[in-house]
């Protein structure tokens, strides 16, 4: 999968990106254990296509399991939609794509992520610094 | 034929209550920690039942299990509705534990994080599988579009469940009906107090309608 690295010097962010193509052919569980494996190792994950209502459910599900005191705290996630973030943007130029509306949609762990707030523009702030 | 329709309309409005009564529909309370829902699943259950729930507390993750309350039977004019309420965890996809040592000592903390996050996860597959209706509450002092709300209110309309939109807390100064309106203006709102039992007459309404 693509991703926008940097030098391992400890304050950068790994963001994993993952293409729709890459998405489908993935069951439910093996979506949310890509997405929470690289949570898990302190990176950012975007899904060009987001997850179906029923992946997010599962997701917050495992998630909850998997929280562990001073470990791991969960997730944070936002949601853009594809009208605001194609084109035009950083971010919709970078995973390209069709012009289907799926949403755009950025994981990552919760104890680190309040770069990732609100909107999409300091993601991309966030990638272009690597 | 009218004679006959009107015969048709009564004996299935006969045999929809005979079925309705022995399987009443489970209603699950849902919303973001803090909301008010034990507290309104509390008022529910006094007014009708005499009892209560679950504990209320202003710390986060007060209630860790869904908890149900059976044969609740609402009366609106002159009509009965049974339904099973179901409080459940506030949902989050996040919970440290740190949040509560204000509060309480570290141990505890641990701990009433550790049955948050079971709570939460159970709390997901009731809603995958076991409820048949859904009352979202929200606290309308706070900014109603979140994450969490917005994902949940998506997972709950891709399962088709009737959902009721409750904009609680409207004693508190900041409230605003509106912006909960304008953020989910394609369910029904329904503004209250569970606390201070504001506009109950109407939440009562509104359940024997949407529920019933
Ligand atoms: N002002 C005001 N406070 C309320 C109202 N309803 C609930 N509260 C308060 O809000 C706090 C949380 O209430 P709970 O009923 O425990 O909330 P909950 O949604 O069950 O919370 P969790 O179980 O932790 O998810 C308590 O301090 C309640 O007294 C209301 O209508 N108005
Ligand atoms: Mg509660």
């Amino acid at each position: 999968m693509p991703q926008a690295k940097q030098p391992d010097d400890g304050d950068g962010v790994q963001i994993d990106l993952v293409s729709g193509a890459r998405m489908d052919g993935l069951t439910s569980m093996e979506k949310i254990r890509l997405i929470l494996d690289g949570v898990h190792d302190g990176n950012i994950v975007i899904l060009e296509e987001g997850l179906s209502p029923d992946e997010e459910s599962k997701l917050i599900e495992v998630t909850m399991a998997e929280i562990s005191p001073d470990e791991f705290n969960g997730i944070e996630i936002e949601t853009y939609p594809r009208s605001d973030t194609r084109d035009s943007s950083f971010l919709g130029r970078l995973v390209g794509g069709d012009s289907s509306n799926a949403k755009l949609t950025a994981i990552g762990p919760a104890n680190q992520i309040e770069t990732l707030h609100k909107d999409e523009t300091l993601i991309s702030a966030l990638v272009s610094r690597n | 034929m009218g004679l006959l329709k009107g015969l048709k309309d009564s004996i299935s409005r006969a045999t929809d209550r005979l079925f309705s009564d022995e399987e009443p529909k489970r209603i699950g309370i849902y919303g973001p920690p803090n909301a008010g829902k034990t507290t309104l699943a509390n008022r529910i259950a006094r007014d009708w039942t005499g009892d209560a729930v679950g504990t209320e507390s202003h710390i986060p993750h007060e209630t860790r299990r869904a908890r149900r309350k059976e044969n609740v039977e609402i009366e609106r004019n002159g009509k009965t509705v049974t339904i099973d309420i179901v409080d459940t965890p506030g949902v989050t996809t996040k919970v440290d534990y740190e949040e509560f040592t204000d509060e309480m000592e570290k141990d505890d903390a641990v701990r009433r994080s550790r049955e948050a996050t079971e709570g939460v996860a159970e709390a997901m597959h009731w809603l995958r599988e076991d409820v048949d209706g859904v009352i979202y509450v929200l606290d309308s002092a706070e900014d109603p579009i979140t994450q969490v709300n917005t994902m949940l209110i998506g997972i709950i309309e891709s399962r088709d469940l009737p959902v009721l939109i409750f904009a609680n807390k409207i004693d508190l100064d900041d409230s605003s009906i509106k912006r909960i309106e304008d953020a989910f203006p394609q369910h029904q709102t329904v503004p209250l107090s569970a606390k201070e039992g504001d506009n109950m007459d109407e939440v009562y309404d509104n359940i024997a309608e949407y529920f019933g």
